[in-house]
């Protein structure tokens, strides 16, 4: 039981980031039914840039407590991460609007690759280490233990969500944002500018993406070049499991996820009598992905949506 | 003796909240032109996309020439002897005109992947035939001298041929057009409908999506009428055109 | 130029002259290059594999226009199978049992198994998915390479079947006819060795495998496949049965990965999970896309040029900066020949997608397919115009 427990408080903080990342993939989902897929690196640079931030401000001698060092490094990384975001959308996808679909998937493609490796170029592909944030010394809850820092990512996270669901719902901005992804035609013609909301999306995803990167480098200690990938490809699955292009999908389905991958992986082994161990926790996620995709491809809280001949 | 073809009862279709058909029945006899008019939004491509198996019913039967097609796939009714064509003509744009219509033979034909291969002599006389019944196909609708251009570059009227060409090339039993005549001027109205009845006069039986009531009246033997995807009329369009229900139906809608 | 071209005369001596350059062309590329001869006819060899890789993902790709993005994980089963039996990994086991056969099997039976293997592979991944939408499809594909990759890595307990992260090794190179291509071959005074070879059988089946592809292509499930591209619900009502068809074009697809894969592990002499990595799907696709996708001498062109590429960048890379760091310009080595084979893919496909979509030798079709949308706005502009100017 106390693994049980262990392993859902492992999966509720790993979920929560999930679902951050996730939440990029669906806003941008919504609003032009492409899968971004260098989102993963976006993180991934979000976590880079942050930890070379903080290396860069150490070494010139200022010294701040733990958060404080974390917010002056994402000071430096979320505008670098929205840029990115920003001119990915700009250079790659808006000319290929009217292409076929395959092609800006092919195109994001070539930039995940592309970001990845000037990522290598710049850090080399050694991981680094996150600087210590909080207090890593566990406390005891229900018999399994959580730290500091991982109560701050839960906590966090969940603001953060909460923070996007309030602008999509109550403000101007967020009100283009769901008509452009209901109906791009006609919000134009409403008045709204959507290359602006477009770009917009992919800025706040990217931002919420860098913040994201943090959490993953703190809290498994350390970040590098080539996390991008795999992370992106399970927070993908967690939106597609919510409901891909539901936000509250991406929250379900990021946690969701989570929980699915850590119980799973503690489970694994003494479930196949040991022919399987935790070493397969990354199928869990693909399983999942084809698992929903093949079987209930609107996810958790999509809407069935029939193609009319 | 009117020889009955295909027969449905009960079909419904729901999607979601909408009811797009309720309880429909209707039955076409071999050899009729068998017209299907309504209001915008009756249901009546939906119909359609229900009988050549692109949609599946919920509920409902479905009999066509002996063989129960309720819920059966496209490949499965198209097999069975029903083809169609499209309101909004759905052509293979880059495919030549020939290319088209040989599409239209692959149900009919039985070259496996091995033939294909090795272009085994009963394979490429079945390639030869399959040609040879494309460009009589072309000629049949009038359109030969456009085998070889892309379908793209067609006329509208000469794209609506082809994909009446496509479509008997399925050696069909019932061949299904929707709204054929959209946009077309009288002229081409009239030899599409001469094009109609040579075709039922060869034995195919026709069923008919169109908005254009004088036709309508001229061609078909009987009619049915949709209105919120119910059937409110069936019958030989004299009783049709004065049947109280359908004028309102149409608010209006003066046949001239 | 075009009654040139259509000239029967000078298409037998144009292929005559193709034909003489391909059967001389390993000794030209091994003279040719001197001291790095048999290095570049090495490469060739290779580049003849990845010619076969992107010739069975043009039928997936090109021909049924399905993303795949986990292709590689059929090379891997070709290679596998091919490895596990003319090893002596498998052969250990199975000595002494009613099975030892297996390890002993000759060509003309293990190649067709690896085949169908990788044939049934493919099949069992695209029945349930090959439904999906395009880009739904390309992350399946993704996760079931990736899949393939992790099982090979970790199935070396509790029973040992792949050897984990070690892979197999010691893998027995062709035998044909009794030969064993290991060891050089004399006809008329000329010695072929293993590299020759290899050369020889790879171009065999690379012609084999553009005989079938071609003739597939202009066959009525060619012609299917090119429908169900153009408007798959069209093709469904003209009686094509849409799923098995795309399901063949998958299951080929997967075949000839699977041969070449077989021919990957004889070649090398050992397999390894890390030569099936995500990158090596996406290096054969950019061949596809870059060279011409449904076009056979554009994705051989592709094939070539992005194999070739990083070969000579990674000869003319390295030196170049070890000459800057004697000159002091540099401390270190910035820039990996491997990264820079990956940035070279990475701008090959955003390039390709954004300037030529349909690849750099495309068949009329598909171009056609790419320049709609544009043709479309072009229509539309020029009516606007005529609407103001009327």
């Amino acid at each position: 039981m106390d693994v049980l427990i262990q392993q859902l408080l492992n999966g509720l903080v790993v979920g929560s980031i999930y679902a951050l990342i996730a939440l990029g993939y669906t806003m941008v989902y919504g609003i032009l039914q492409i899968i971004n897929f260098a989102h993963g690196e976006i993180v991934m640079m979000g976590a880079m840039v942050t930890i070379s931030a903080i290396n860069v401000l150490n070494a010139s001698g200022v010294h701040l407590p733990g958060p404080l060092m974390v917010i002056a490094g994402l000071l430096i990384s979320m505008p670098v991460t929205m840029l990115i975001g920003f001119l990915i959308e700009r250079i790659a996808y808006r000319p290929l609007r009217k292409a076929p679909r395959l092609a800006p998937l092919i195109t994001a493609i070539g930039i995940s690759i592309l970001l990845q490796q000037i990522a290598v170029l710049i850090w080399k592909n050694n991981p680094r280490s996150f600087p210590n944030v909080l207090s890593q010394e566990p406390h005891n809850f229900l018999g399994a233990s959580i730290t500091d820092l991982q109560i701050a990512i839960v906590i966090l996270a969940l603001l953060i969500m909460g923070g996007l669901l309030f602008m999509v719902e109550k403000t101007k901005l967020g009100r283009a944002m769901r008509a452009v992804s209901m109906n791009q035609a006609v919000a134009g013609l409403m008045g709204v500018n959507i290359n602006y909301v477009i770009s917009m999306t992919f800025v706040i995803g990217s931002g919420l993406g860098a913040v994201a990167g943090v959490m993953v480098g703190a809290n498994y200690g350390l970040a590098y070049p080539t996390m991008g990938f795999m992370i992106g490809l399970k927070a993908f699955t967690a939106a597609v499991l919510g409901g891909i292009g539901n936000l509250a999908g991406a929250v379900a389905g990021g946690i969701l996820l989570g929980i699915i991958e850590n119980v799973g992986a503690g489970y694994l082994g003494p479930l196949t009598g040991g022919v399987l161990g935790s070493q397969y926790q990354d199928i869990f996620a693909f399983l999942v992905l084809i698992l929903v995709l093949v079987l209930r491809p609107s996810g958790l809280l999509g809407e069935r949506v029939a193609e009319r001949a | 003796m009117a020889e009955l073809l295909l027969e449905i009862s009960g079909i419904h279709k729901r999607f979601g909240g909408l009811h797009a058909l309720n309880d429909v029945a209707l039955s076409i006899n071999k050899g009729e032109i068998y017209g299907l008019i309504g209001p915008n939004g009756a249901g009546k491509t939906t119909l359609f996309n229900v009988l050549t198996g692109l949609y599946q019913p919920d509920e409902g039967s479905f009999r066509f020439n002996g063989i129960d097609l309720f819920r059966k796939k496209p490949n499965v009714v198209v097999e069975s002897g029903i083809a169609r064509t499209f309101q909004n003509i759905r052509l293979f744009h880059n495919m030549t005109a020939l290319e088209n219509v040989m599409v239209g033979r692959h149900s009919r034909s039985k070259a496996s992947v091995l033939g294909a291969i090795l272009r085994d002599p009963k394979t490429r006389r079945e390639e030869d035939a399959i040609k040879v019944r494309a460009t009589e196909l072309l000629a049949y609708v009038g359109i030969s001298k456009h085998a070889g251009e892309t379908a793209k570059n067609l006329s509208y009227g000469d794209q609506r041929r082809l994909e009446i060409a496509r479509a008997l090339a399925t050696d069909p039993t019932l061949l299904a057009l929707d709204e054929p005549a959209a946009g077309m001027n009288p002229k081409e109205t009239e030899d599409l409908k001469r094009l109609m009845e040579k075709i039922r006069n060869d034995g195919v039986t026709i069923l008919l999506i169109e908005h254009d009531v004088k036709l309508m009246m001229g061609l078909c033997d009987r009619i049915a009428v949709l209105d919120y995807g119910k059937k409110i009329a069936e019958g030989i369009p004299e009783e049709v055109k004065n049947n109280p229900r359908v004028i309102e139906a149409y608010l209006g809608a003066s046949p001239d | 130029m075009e009654q040139l071209l259509q000239n029967p005369n000078f298409q037998r001596a144009r292929n005559l002259g193709l034909a003489l350059i391909l059967a001389l062309l390993p000794f030209i590329i091994q003279h040719g290059f001197g001291s790095h001869g048999n290095t570049w006819l090495r490469n060739l060899d290779f580049a003849m594999l990845y010619i076969m890789l992107a010739l069975g993902l043009n039928i997936v790709v090109g021909y049924a226009g399905l993303l795949d993005l986990g292709y590689i994980a059929f090379y891997a089963v070709g290679a596998y199978t091919y490895g596990l039996m003319n090893s002596p990994h498998l052969a250990h086991m199975l000595a002494g049992t009613s099975f030892e056969w297996v390890s002993h099997a000759p060509l003309w039976f293990v190649l067709p198994l690896c085949a169908l293997m990788a044939g049934c592979f493919g099949m069992i991944l695209g029945a349930p998915t090959l439904k999906l939408r395009g880009d739904y499809l390309a992350i399946v594909t993704l996760g079931f390479g990736e899949i393939i990759r992790l099982f090979l890595n970790n199935l070396d307990r509790p029973i040992n079947i792949t050897n984990g992260p070690q892979g197999i090794n010691l893998i027995e190179p062709v035998s044909i006819l009794g030969h064993k291509f290991s060891e050089s071959l004399t006809i008329f005074g000329i010695e072929f060795e293993k590299i020759h070879l290899y050369y020889y059988l790879f171009l065999g089946l690379s012609l084999l495998i553009i005989l079938v592809t071609t003739r597939l292509q202009m066959s009525r499930i060619g012609r299917a496949w090119v429908a169900i591209r153009e408007d798959e619900i069209a093709a469904q009502a003209m009686g094509i049965n849409t799923r098995n068809v795309k399901l063949l074009a998958f299951a080929m697809g997967a075949s000839f990965g699977g041969v070449s894969g077989a021919m990957f592990a004889s070649f090398q002499g050992f397999v390894s999970p890390e030569s099936f990595i995500l990158m090596e799907s996406i290096v054969v696709l950019s061949m596809v896309v870059l060279g011409g996708m449904g076009n056979i001498p554009g994705v051989i062109l592709g094939a070539i040029i992005l194999f070739l590429t990083p070969e000579v960048l990674r000869d003319v890379v390295n030196p170049l900066q070890d000459k800057l760091i004697d000159a002091h310009i540099i401390a270190d080595k910035i820039v990996n020949p491997e990264n820079l084979r990956m940035l070279l893919f990475a701008l090959a496909l955003i390039f390709v997608m954004l300037v030529r979509p349909e690849g750099l030798w495309p068949s009329k079709v598909r171009r056609a397919e790419f320049h709609e949308a544009e043709e479309e706005k072009a229509e539309t502009e020029t009516e606007q115009k005529e609407a103001a100017n009327g």
